[in-house]
């Protein structure tokens, strides 16, 4: 196995977290950056997808134990949950289904192939279930990937702005919304606003993926 | 070696995930299904926080990273990417507007006159 893919996503990564260290902007995220850098470099270079993910594979598997540990925030998060059941569960069963379906819809509007259709579906959930989600109803995960990280990345830039101006000033909702919406990039910028709406969107990031990941497959089949 | 109970468990529930979800064939990934059965696990007593918080901890933030390589993967769809670029990038914006605003609404409806 050659060590270049890891090596090379290890400094790439390290290198724009220490910039965004420095400057905290959605524009210095290092997910999208590092991802930018990479493929613009294995493009130059003449090297294939195949030989960066010969050892470049073994950070994308380290998502399902990720995924796993998502638990203990939830568990650590049930008081919170317990207390705001009700706007909770309401907040994801209707944010969940309306991400779904205008992704869908909208994308099939303006002429988008099944393969786009199926891909863009999972994109408010974060981006490890995304990816699962992705794989297991027949969409390309590359792509799921991508596109999840510009979702979070379109929250993170603009969401608390956007929950400012329509005058949305609950801190239940707007935290919900952030979390269900753009996953961890929407919760790591309103965390910075709010703490409690910060946990709050946590939390709706979480479920919102176990929402997404139980009932997207079966909704899937009817949206064919 | 605490660490290695963690890692065991963690990973022990996730390749119960996957077995379960190819077993059985359902649609749900099996890394979702792991962390349902460690969450059911830990509600119940079976499995105790501290057994697991600080590796479950290590993974949840470093989470980015790992979306790197499966992001790289972009590089052989950008033909798709370009000729697909008004349906991708308009249903990624609408959706999002959408998205954050029907469910701002609603929860700011259940939450109305409690304040």
């Amino acid at each position: 196995m050659n060590p270049y893919g890891i090596a090379l996503t290890l400094v790439v990564f390290y290198a724009f977290s220490e910039i965004q260290g420095r400057r905290k902007a959605f524009y210095t995220n290092p997910v999208l950056l590092s991802i930018i850098t990479i493929a613009a470099l294995l493009w130059a270079g003449g090297f294939t997808y195949e030989s960066y993910m010969e050892s470049a594979v073994i950070l994308k598997f380290l998502l399902g134990p990720a995924v796993v540990s998502l638990a203990v925030p939830v568990y650590k998060g049930r008081e919170t949950i317990k207390a705001y059941a009700r706007e909770i569960t309401a907040g994801i069963v209707i944010g969940g289904t309306v991400a779904i379906l205008s992704a869908f819809y909208t994308a099939e509007l303006l002429g988008g192939s099944e393969e786009v259709l199926l891909s863009i579906t999972p994109k408010s959930v974060t981006t490890a279930i995304a990816i699962g989600v992705s794989e297991k109803i027949g969409g390309i995960p590359e792509l799921t990937a991508v596109l999840v990280v510009l979702t979070g990345i379109l929250g993170n830039a603009v969401g608390v702005e956007l929950l400012n101006v329509t005058g949305i000033k609950n801190r239940i909702a707007r935290g919900l919304a952030m979390g269900v919406t753009s996953h961890g990039l929407g919760t790591a910028r309103i965390i910075l606003e709010d703490e409690l709406a910060g946990a709050v969107s946590g939390l709706a990031m979480a479920l919102n993926g176990i929402f997404t990941s139980i009932v997207l497959p079966f909704l899937i089949e009817v949206l064919k | 070696m605490k660490p290695y109970r963690g890692l065991a468990i963690i990973f022990g529930f996730y390749a119960l995930g996957e077995f379960t979800s190819s077993a059985l064939d359902l649609p749900i990934p099996g890394s979702v299904l792991g962390m349902l059965c460690l969450l059911t696990a830990l509600l119940g007593g079976a499995v105790k926080l501290d057994w697991v918080e600080s590796e479950a901890e290590l993974f949840v933030k470093n989470m980015s990273i790992m979306f790197v390589p499966p992001g790289v993967g972009i590089m052989v769809y950008i033909s798709l990417l370009k000729s697909q670029a008004v349906p991708i990038f308009g249903a990624l914006i609408i959706s999002f507007l959408i998205t954050i605003l029907v469910t701002a609404k609603t929860v700011e409806l259940l939450r109305r006159g409690e304040e």
